[in-house]
């Protein structure tokens, strides 16, 4: 208990310090995935795609990154065998932060495909089995975060093979697809806007505190009517965007004007794309902070109720939005320039198939890499014969990265866990 | 950060526009050759000379698209359509390519000219065969649109019912030939023989124009069948 009343202030510095860093990282490099999609389907330019995902990503951080921000917090870790030595938790989430930045950035120069998500995770596995001991880790909940990574890109590329699928038979493959784009994809933008708030309402207002009540008997029963509201809502306004669509005609090819309404509709989901990116990848930065700080608050008591300071969150939400605006609407633009294939009628199914995965999985508070699942969202459209060429060496490139991320996370954490172990002692 | 990006690296070249662009440069070829044969029918050779200059030119233009295409159809490609059909309809659609350069080199190198009584059915057949090579690639031109529904509906009929057309303007082509055919058989033992030889060799390379032409439109059949 000492040394955290002796360095405490240090602690939450330090902490706050490398979360911001981490938050940053993650605006920088990762958001450029879930944005760069509309960017390459030119539904969005760099600047709206900027504008979007800082609304958005800042949304989503704030209002669902509860979570899976308390899954890095103390879901991974068993606090009860550190009750005696808080330290050891707080030199833990420190290295674990540090470590997971340190890699992102060598994975980064070096070109190779890493994950936030896995940096993070691996890293706290890490310094948890081997800087305290391997029953300080609840494994069922490792296992099902690591069964969730393979799990996501199957469910968003099954989603998303099905809202291609749909989208086929109700709107490309008919009599006039202009006007039915007109008529149909208020349906999608409805999904969008009831999703969005449907994550919002049963997660987000909890700690926001405000309490909904329509009476309809339940918290979620109330959360479902008022977000198809707001779907309606989302939907009505969308459709009063789409009646500007004029039909050009066009020789080269006949679908150009469905493209365009096409593209008015991935707005949309790029908005659910950026707000379940910020919902579920805000906590890789400040799950480990959440946890110092509420170490060092509660003056060493390792409390796994102990409730998450709502500037917490924010601090995230910032470093993400930071990262964006200095750094990451470069790798946008560079992202977007290479998926020029990705026509709006399919980069609305594969963002949206993504989308709606990472919420669900934001929701349960299961971490889970964006990236990977989008791709997977991609190949699902892909099957449904709708994508010119996709390179499979990809899938390959994932195994990779999970296989080097993990222990690399995970060695970079031991190191850094002893480290700080040495500099500020043990009790 | 180059290379690091999983997303940007998923996607890799579409090979629809390329085999399109490949088919309008091969058509551009054939296109040439009732211009051709017209010039050396009025014995104007300097214009003939740079008619076959063209025609070489855009051979070669297509032999390049080809190449290109070939090399970004790698095999970790995952397409909509198997890669092995996509790599038959390019050979194709270059042999077409190809078999017009042959006319006009023999057509050039031997300074040809049909007889008289056979020039304006030569020219009809010429056009005829120039017409399948047109409508093939007016079907090719559908690949985008038909990779817009995914290969599937009404746009799958649509580019069936060309294919059709292209059949029948391909047996026309036929019956143009055996009727030429016909004609200069009655002819021949009044022509010198090599002359005659190269004769029917134009006619058949010819026909072969438009026989590979409607190959064309049978790969992409094999392509939107499932």
């Amino acid at each position: 208990m000492e040394i955290i009343a002796q360095h405490g202030t240090t602690f939450m510095v330090l902490a706050c310090l490398f979360g911001f860093f981490m938050a940053w990282g993650i605006g920088a490099n990762d958001v450029a995935n879930a944005m760069g999609t509309s960017v390459g389907s030119r539904a969005l330019t760099i600047t709206q795609a900027i504008f979007i995902a800082m609304i958005f990503e800042f949304a989503g951080a704030y209002l669902a990154g509860g979570e899976v921000t308390s899954t890095i917090r103390k879901g991974i870790i068993d606090a009860d065998v550190m009750a005696g030595h808080p330290e050891l938790m707080v030199y833990g989430m420190l290295a674990a932060l540090l470590a997971a930045a340190t890699w992102l950035l060598i994975a980064s120069i070096q070109g190779w495909p890493v994950s936030t998500t896995h940096s993070i995770v691996g890293a706290i596995v890490g310094f948890a089995a081997v800087g305290i001991s391997v029953d300080a880790i609840h494994w069922d909940k490792v296992g099902n975060i690591a069964a969730s990574w393979v799990v996501s890109p199957l469910m968003a590329g099954t989603i998303s093979y099905w809202l291609f699928i749909s989208v086929k038979y109700l709107i490309l493959d008919t009599e006039d697809p202009f006007h039915r784009a007109k008529r149909i994809i208020p349906v999608y933008m409805w999904l969008v806007g009831f999703m969005i708030s449907m994550v919002t309402l049963v997660k987000g207002l909890k700690h926001v505190g405000i309490h909904l009540d329509l009476g309809m008997g339940g918290d979620f029963a109330d959360a479902a009517l008022a977000s198809a509201l707001v779907g309606l809502l989302v939907a009505g306004f969308g459709a009063l965007l789409l009646r500007r669509v004029q039909e050009v005609p066009n020789s080269q090819n006949r679908f150009y004007s469905v493209e365009r309404v096409f593209a008015i509709l991935m707005v949309f989901t790029a908005c659910s794309m950026a707000f379940a990116h910020g919902s579920n990848d805000v906590a890789n930065a400040v799950g480990p902070l959440a946890a110092v700080v509420s170490t060092v608050q509660s003056g060493g008591v390792i409390s796994a109720k102990a409730a998450m300071p709502w500037w917490i969150l924010m601090i995230g939400a910032v470093g993400i939005v930071a990262g964006l605006a200095t750094y990451g609407w470069r790798v946008i633009a560079t992202v977007g320039r290479k998926i020029t294939e990705l026509t709006p009628s399919r980069g609305f199914a594969a963002e949206l198939g993504a989308a709606g995965t990472v919420v669900i999985a934001s929701a349960t508070g299961l971490p889970i890499s964006t990236t990977h699942t989008l791709v997977g969202a991609v190949l699902g459209v892909g099957f449904a014969r709708g994508i010119g060429a996709l390179n499979t060496r990809i899938i390959g490139s994932i195994f990779m990265s999970w296989l080097i991320t993990l222990p690399a996370g995970a060695g970079l954490a031991i190191i850094f866990f002893y480290i700080f172990k040495a500099i500020f002692g043990f009790e | 950060m180059a290379g690091s990006n999983i997303l940007g690296n998923l996607f890799g070249r579409s090979p629809i526009g390329p085999i399109q662009e490949h088919m309008q440069v091969a058509n551009q070829a054939v296109q040439l050759l009732p211009d051709l044969l017209r010039a050396s029918s009025a014995e104007d050779w300097d214009t003939a000379k740079a008619l076959h200059k063209d025609i070489e030119q855009a051979e070669r233009a297509a032999d390049k698209l080809k190449r290109s295409v070939r090399r970004h159809l790698p095999k970790s490609l995952f397409l909509p359509v198997p890669r092995s059909d996509l790599l038959g309809l390019v050979s194709m659609q270059d042999s077409v390519a190809n078999t017009a350069r042959d006319v006009a080199v023999i057509v050039m190198g031997r300074n040809m000219r049909f007889p008289e009584s056979l020039q304006e059915g030569v020219l009809e057949y010429t056009e005829a065969c120039a017409a399948t090579s047109n409508q093939a690639l007016l079907a090719i031109q559908e690949l985008d649109e038909l990779l817009e529904v995914g290969f599937s509906g009404r746009e799958v009929k649509l580019v069936e019912a060309m294919l059709k057309q292209l059949d029948k303007m391909e047996r026309r082509t036929d019956k143009l030939a055996i009727d030429l055919r016909g004609k200069l058989f009655k002819l021949e033992s009044e022509l010198p023989p090599v002359d005659v030889m190269f004769y029917y060799r134009v006619l058949s390379l010819l026909g072969q124009v438009a026989d590979e032409a409607e190959a064309v439109g049978d790969r992409l059949q094999v392509l939107m069948a499932k």
